[in-house]
């Protein structure tokens, strides 16, 4: 079959990442055809400022080499410059007369530099920075001449300048604005910067006015004259002024241009669908993006339609900016001016010899912006807390002091990445130091903060290390990378999220795996190891005694209903009610051990005793022989109740938390949730149970009970805060039941109830359990109507749709 | 033994859909046997190429299998770990016929069985 001919325009990051995606998952499809203006392969522009300061090589940056396109039957016309495009006859005509058909055209054709249209303006040693060329033409200046001057003082004119000084020149940055890059930072940290950068010996002109560049004897620009009369010499001056998508092409071609090239979801233009058109040059939804991360995605979504998918659709980025002067941590995120709008308020932390700078703006109890100097750590986390709209009134006042102030662990306490050495360990969940991720970020190219995770497993698992790789991403490859879709796909299967998953459960009622998949036009045909637990989790959660379990989707643990250890084999944990056993249990257990040669048996955080090391095709004899409940400790699911001795024997007791305790167990066992589930009674206010860490503790005081929600003793430890006083023992049950109902029908899967409640504030949790009295007793009892005849999994197979099968093994017949 | 020839293991309703069964073998580690949504039947070495993880005891989801140790996500056909990350576990081939499962006697009798 003859391949569809795929022209590019257009030689840079974003079109080549398209092409990269589109080789990926359809290599045979297309002839491809690329011209690009520039001399060279696709390089990472980014890194260009690196290069000006001598820190890298040009040959260090080229992203693509020119094997890559000859390896990949690419044809690529480097040097010349698109000047024609004939959309009726599909013929693109570059300057030198060279013409290629297309299929499918894709327009890259990236952003130009905005000239400032004074007289003077295209004087020899005038130039924008923008590509190599101007990158190599500062190089060549800071040889020859001393004075320099940089029109503009955002991201690329301070890059610019301070490339130019570190290469000796004398340098003038001249900005028209009242204080530096103030499309990113406020006042004050506009003027730390500044500060910082004289320090380092850049002059600066803030509020001057250019009026025009002054020609010497030679015809070469000799000086800059301002409005106020002032003249400033040199020898080089660079604009820097900002940048313009590049659609005179486009223009030409008579597509729709307003702020860029119009496209839809699908990055196709709007005017013809054979075009699409992917990076700053594009306007999707009235923005031209400027940053990698965006721009990256808009390529996947191309690259999907251009492989005849077509189901990928773009919707838009949140940005944050992360600036690289080297040396300087800059971040900034939302509304960071904040006074100037209606309703926002801010919390400001400003320490102006230490260097550091911080400033939150809060809108109606939401971060909606954040810019921070000097100490940039938190800024993805800020940016998280932003992007989710998470109500931040009940951490407002540890809000400022950072993630770490929550408690946070893993990374000894390592706040800046520059400083940290290569062998210390950046990830503690999985063992990574930095100078594994630097290596991996040089050798594999990446970009992303996913990517990396996915190469090295840094910030995979807990995730309170992704400030740091943040920072080391971007002082290896340079830039910004941070930006994230606005809402979370739930996984690779769907662009669906858990709330809207679970959302399309209730309201239509949906029973199977399959249904929703159906109904929610799932791309896999069977979902992956992800997405199958969360929604079999909504379902039976959603319609208890209707939608029916699927072992199948769920995880190993909770389909042997035994623990898996990192030999293969499982650990087996009897349930005890409220921590107590009895003599026969105890001998049981050591029968047990003896009879199935069970290597370890341990006790348990949990007041329980564990048998680890037991064998897959045991696990049944062990249940028989225990004749003890399933602690449910391998499952989402209620776990342990914890308790103090209380009041029966402790001279300090004022209240019977053991029973207590019991009587939680008993009503609350085989409770799935979204996931694991502790308790926790202590009998006074001494709290021996440790009730303050756990998901509902209870602690008992001379006149009643308090109870205490959403806290956690994992990787960050989280203080549970206080809901309500009760008098009686029932209403302990009736509370605590409503609670964990509502977490059970609101919570998304593997949310623990600390996340729970800070996505919807503990105001919202109290309105629905504390003001409402009818709705929670219907929690309470839709909670008990789900738990209701539901089997023991150790001993009612059938019931609990145990599939017996998978204990015993299949076997080789041996020849005679 | 006969080298050249097929060994009935089960049939494909004794694999649970989207699930496993383990074989035992006389030597070396187990081999599993996995069946998807659409009858397919795939075998390989019950470990995982990252750190020996029991394959037979992950999710199972169009033509893969996610490890239960550390979610590594290994391709049925192949053996082969979803990039980036790197591996492969050993593939046994499959014969289904009339409904019964066949492995190589031969495979079965040569392939890793000195595996640790």
């Amino acid at each position: 079959m003859k391949r569809s001919r795929l022209v590019m325009v257009g030689n840079g990051m974003a079109g080549v990442r398209t092409i990269e995606e589109l080789l990926k998952i359809a290599p045979e499809l297309y002839e491809i055809t690329v011209f690009g203006a520039e001399p060279h392969p696709n390089y990472n522009r980014i890194l260009l400022s690196p290069v000006l300061a001598g820190e890298q090589t040009l040959d260090e940056i080229v992203l693509n080499s020119w094997e890559w396109y000859r390896d990949n039957r690419i044809t690529l016309h480097a040097g010349k410059k698109v000047v024609e495009v004939d959309r009726v006859r599909r013929v693109v005509r570059a300057e030198d007369g060279t013409e290629e058909e297309y299929d499918r055209l894709l327009l890259c054709t990236g952003s130009n530099p905005f000239i400032l249209p004074v007289p003077g303006k295209d004087l020899p040693g005038v130039i924008a920075y923008r590509d190599i060329a101007d990158t190599n033409a500062m190089i060549e200046a800071s040889r020859k001449y001393k004075k320099a001057v940089v029109i503009g003082g955002g991201l690329l004119g301070l890059e610019a300048a301070n490339g130019l000084m570190l290469r000796g020149m004398a340098v003038t940055v001249v900005h028209v604005m009242p204080w530096l890059m103030e499309r990113q930072l406020d006042d004050v940290a506009g003027k730390l910067l500044q500060k910082s950068l004289e320090d380092r010996g850049l002059k600066f002109m803030i509020g001057a006015h250019t009026q025009e560049l002054v020609a010497g004897p030679a015809g070469r620009v000799q000086a800059v004259k301002f409005k106020d009369g002032t003249v400033v010499d040199a020898d080089l001056v660079v604009m820097a002024v900002g940048i313009r998508p590049n659609t005179e092409l486009a223009e030409e071609m008579k597509l729709h241009v307003n702020r860029g090239i119009v496209v839809h979801d699908t990055m196709q233009t709007v005017t013809d669908a054979r075009i699409y058109s992917v990076g700053e040059c594009a306007a999707h939804r009235g923005i031209a993006y400027g940053l990698v991360a965006p721009l990256f995605e808009q390529a996947k979504v191309a690259a999907n339609h251009l492989a005849q998918f077509g189901i990928g659709r773009y919707s838009g980025s949140l940005t944050s900016t992360k600036l690289k002067v080297t040396g300087i941590d800059l971040f900034s995120c939302g509304d960071f001016m904040g006074a100037a709008s209606a309703g926002t308020e801010e919390i400001v932390m400003s320490d102006p010899f230490g260097g550091v700078y911080k400033k939150l703006v809060i809108k109606d109890d939401k971060l909606v912006g954040a810019c921070l100097y000097g100490d940039t750590v938190d800024g993805s986390w800020y940016f998280k807390l932003l992007r989710e709209g998470r109500n931040v009134g009940d951490i407002r006042d540890k809000l400022m002091f950072g993630e770490s102030s929550l408690g946070d662990s893993g990374h000894e306490g390592h706040t800046k990445a520059a400083s940290m050495p290569a062998d210390a360990e950046v990830c503690g969940c999985n063992g990574v130091n930095k100078g594994a991720i630097c290596k991996a970020i040089k050798e594999k190219g990446l970009f992303t903060v996913d990517e990396v995770r996915k190469h090295t497993k840094a910030s995979a698992s807990c995730g309170s290390c992704t400030g740091l790789v943040e920072q080391i991403l971007m002082a290896t490859a340079g830039g910004d990378y941070s930006a994230a879709p606005k809402k979370k796909a739930m996984c690779g299967c769907t662009d669906h999220s858990h709330q809207e998953v679970r959302d399309a459960i209730r309201t239509h009622k949906l029973l199977t795996i399959a249904d929703t998949f159906s109904f929610m036009e799932w791309r896999t045909p069977n979902g992956c190891a992800s997405c199958r637990p969360a929604v079999n989790y909504y379902l039976i959660s959603t319609w208890p005694k209707q939608a029916k379990d699927d072992p199948q989707s769920r995880y190993i643990n909770e389909r042997s209903h035994a623990n898996i250890q990192k030999d293969g084999t499982y650990s087996v944990i009897p349930r005890m009610w409220g921590g107590e056993t009895t003599a026969n249990e105890l001998r049981r257990i050591a029968d047990v051990v003896d009879k199935y040669q069970v290597p370890t048996v341990k006790v348990t955080g949990g007041q329980r005793i564990d048998l680890l090391g037991v064998k897959k095709e045991d696990l049944p004899g062990v249940w028989h022989d225990l004749g003890m409940p399933s602690g449910h400790a391998y499952a989402k699911a209620l776990r342990t109740v914890k308790t103090c001795v209380g009041s029966e024997w402790c001279r300090f007791g004022t209240q019977d938390s053991t029973q207590m305790g019991k009587d939680l167990e008993r009503a609350l066992w085989r409770m799935y949730a979204p996931h694991k589930v502790k308790l926790a009674v202590s009998g006074c206010p001494r709290n021996c149970a440790e009730a303050g860490i756990k998901d509902v503790g209870v602690i008992g005081v001379d006149s009643g009970w308090e109870i205490y929600v959403a806290g956690n003793g994992g990787i960050k430890t989280e203080v549970a805060q206080f809901l309500c006083k009760l008098k009686s023992a029932a209403e302990v049950l009736e509370y605590s039941g409503a609670f964990l109902q509502l977490y059970r029908e609101e919570g998304w899967y593997l949310e623990r109830t600390v996340h729970y409640v800070n996505r919807v504030g503990l105001d919202y949790v109290k309105k629905k359990i504390l003001d409402d009295p009818e709705g929670r007793k219907a929690l309470w009892e839709r909670l008990q109507f789900s738990l209701d005849g539901e089997p023991d999994p150790w001993f009612e197979f059938d019931k609990a749709r145990v599939d017996m099968r998978q204990f015993g093994k299949l076997a080789v017949e041996q020849e005679a | 033994m006969k080298m050249n020839e097929w060994t009935a293991i089960c049939r494909v309703e004794d694999i649970p859909v989207l699930g496993s069964r383990r074989v035992a073998r006389p030597r070396g580690t187990d081999v599993a046997v996995f069946r998807n949504d659409r009858d397919q039947v795939f075998a390989l070495l019950d470990r995982c190429p990252h750190k020996g993880g029991p394959l037979s005891q992950g999710i199972v989801f169009g033509t893969s299998v996610a490890c239960p140790l550390h979610n590594w996500t290994i391709g049925l056909d192949d053996g082969c770990a979803n990039a980036p990350d790197q591996g492969c576990a050993q593939r046994f081939s499959v014969k289904v016929e009339n409904g019964a499962v066949f492995l190589s006697v031969l495979e079965l009798a040569s392939l890793a069985t000195d595996a640790p």
